[in-house]
């Protein structure tokens, strides 16, 4: 009875000898549970060393970063470090990372805006609209889903150019916003099936029209479709480096990847100094996972767990 | 009446209109653009020559496009292998109800925090043979040197481990998420029925996450397109060619050598592959005709 935590205290709490179990408290899942918990034990020896595989580069991480850069090719990666030293991230700052980290900001919050502006009415015409045209667009969409973006990064570049939008961020936003698009409507357009057609009705009984009818039942409904997307594009833009490789040139247009590549070009031994560019880089995200971490799993299963 | 009515109720195509402009601009038109650009001469800077079909018949002569067509399938299908029951593995375990699953399955998603480049670049110092982990830790896998992405055998190995490293995380959670949704009547039907517990996950869970297979595999193959910023950051191609993928060679023939026209050439074979990619699973597995493997519940 020990060994089953979750699901094992209810039973035995209420478990006297003899007793039959009381109804509300028998979960239907316990046999399973048992099984479940043999049958994966496997699983749990090979998750052990996945751990491993995970958290030990993740540890050198964190640990090279204060560390002081003569400690580094004296002790190497894996020993605890003997001084520590915050000195590596004020450099990396020095050297513009938090300039990098704004443009990253500002590429990746314009594009998932962007994205969801532009897919939410487009699915709520594709599950609602009658137009031949509108179900073609849809075509279009599962079809530039296969698209490689790097492909097609030649025309863009020359796009971009006859556009005059050659180094500057929106140089970046707007293709990347563009090669979310596919994903994010597939994914909005299966959130919006969902809903049943009878609060269509019931809002076309109130005399509603489109537009209110997508501003109080589409946008409230799409809730987990949008976080889904929304980290999907914002991820996207922020981890994207083919795009400002080619868009971009200038260093007051340098986005966060860039900036931890030219690092690494340019201080290759300063190994410590990249280490803490790259916690910084990573304290946004993890920010944002604090915040919206109970919305992750519920927007993941909206959009792909079907 | 009622049709109107209806008509009236229902968004009309300047709902659906914004997004496929922008879509059209930034995705369909450039691949007509880059097959028009195949036909050219053109240095990035001046007017594109039209010189017809001298790009395409420059291609037989490239033995590297071939060997680079290779190993992106290589490394796709080398990446799908791994990816796919590691991560199916982990989120079926990590959707278990049990406490220090919740704790293990939040270090499990870390790498996520990361971003391609930062991964890449950690990899790059971890894997650096004087220095890095590899030089502590290379005996334990049989490479006593350390030297793993300098040698041309273990290079696209590494790429691959590198890749997977990455990426098996945000599956992981597909897996999980979809795993939750599967209802428990299920298993309390096949334990009843006397199912064993291998036997549940073969006729339980797995067909039941049918569909969350085919799109993480999606994901996985036209993603592994993607894969090239990784590879350019860990060995730029190298060593020689060992690791050079067809997005790469591209972007090394168009951005490096500025033979764009050439580079465009090999950018219509990647949009080809893609397609070709993703219409083979589609079309194998049925997504397109995808419909509930939950009717009657």
């Amino acid at each position: 009875m020990t060994t089953y935590r979750a699901g094992g205290v209810s039973v035995a709490r209420h478990a006297r000898p003899g007793a039959p179990p009381p109804i509300w408290s028998t979960p239907p899942a316990r046999p399973r549970r048992r099984h479940r918990w043999r049958r994966n034990w496997i699983a749990g020896v090979l998750s052990a060393i996945w751990l491993a595989i995970v958290i030990l580069p993740l540890y050198m991480v964190l640990v090279t970063s204060v560390r002081t850069q003569s400690a580094y090719l004296s002790e190497g990666a894996i020993q605890p470090p003997t001084g520590l030293t915050l000195g590596n991230y004020g450099r990396t700052l020095r050297l513009g990372f938090g300039e990098f980290l704004m443009n990253s900001a500002i590429v990746a919050v314009f594009s998932i805006v962007l994205v969801g502006a532009l897919a939410l009415p487009a699915a709520y015409a594709i599950t609602r609209g009658r137009s031949r045209i509108i179900s073609g667009t849809f075509s279009m969409y599962l079809l530039g889903l296969a698209i490689p973006a790097q492909a097609v990064i030649i025309p863009i570049y020359l796009i971009v150019t006859k556009l005059h939008l050659y180094d500057s961020l929106l140089a970046i936003i707007l293709p990347s916003t563009a090669f979310s698009l596919p994903m994010s409507i597939v994914v909005l357009t299966s959130t919006l099936r969902d809903i049943p057609n009878e609060l269509y009705e019931a809002m076309f009984v109130d005399g509603a029209g489109p537009r209110r009818t997508f501003a109080r039942l589409v946008v409230p409904m799409a809730r987990p479709g949008l976080i889904t997307i929304a980290i999907f594009s914002g991820l996207n833009a922020w981890n994207g480096i083919v795009f400002p490789l080619v868009l971009t040139q200038s260093e007051s247009r340098r986005v966060l990847p860039l900036g931890l590549w030219n690092f690494q070009g340019q201080y290759g031994t300063d190994v410590p100094g990249l280490m803490a560019a790259v916690v910084l880089s990573a304290l946004p995200v993890l920010a944002l996972y604090l915040f919206g971490r109970r919305n992750l799993l519920r927007g993941l299963a909206a959009g792909f767990g079907k | 009446m009622t049709t109107s009515a209806d008509r009236r109720q229902r968004p009309g195509l300047a709902w659906a209109a914004p997004a496929a402009l922008f879509f059209l601009v930034f995705g369909i038109v450039p691949i007509a653009a880059v097959v028009y650009l195949s036909l050219t001469r053109w240095d990035g800077l001046g007017t594109p020559q039209w010189i017809g079909l001298n790009n395409w018949r420059a291609l037989a002569n490239d033995a590297d496009a071939l060997h680079s067509i290779r190993i992106t399938l290589l490394l796709t299908l080398l990446c799908w292998m791994i990816q796919t029951p590691l991560s199916m593995m982990i989120g079926v375990w990590a959707a278990g109800p049990q406490r220090n699953r919740a704790i293990l399955s939040t270090l499990f998603f870390l790498p996520l925090l990361l971003s391609t480049a930062a991964i890449a670049l950690v990899w790059l110092a971890l894997l650096d043979p004087n220095f890095g982990l590899a030089h502590n830790l290379g005996g334990l896998v049989g490479v006593p040197d350390g030297n793993f992405l300098g040698d041309p055998h273990r290079a696209l190995l590494s790429v691959a481990f590198v890749i997977t490293w990455q990426f098996v995380p945000f599956h992981t959670l597909i897996y999980q998420a979809a795993t939750r949704q599967i209802p428990h009547t299920l298993y309390e039907s096949a334990a009843l029925d006397g199912a064993a517990t291998v036997r549940q996950f073969f006729s339980v869970t797995l067909p039941q996450l049918r569909n969350t297979v085919i799109a993480s595999s999606v994901l996985i193959v036209v993603g592994s397109l993607t894969y090239f910023e990784s590879i350019l950051l860990l060995t730029n191609g190298g060593p020689g060619t060992a690791t050079r993928v067809l997005p790469l060679h591209m972007y090394i023939k168009g951005f490096v050598g500025f033979d764009m026209g050439y580079a465009s050439v090999l950018a219509v074979l990647l949009v080809l592959i893609g397609t070709l990619l993703s219409v083979l699973i589609v079309r194998t597995t049925g997504y397109h005709r995808m419909g509930s493997q939950r009717e009657g519940l």
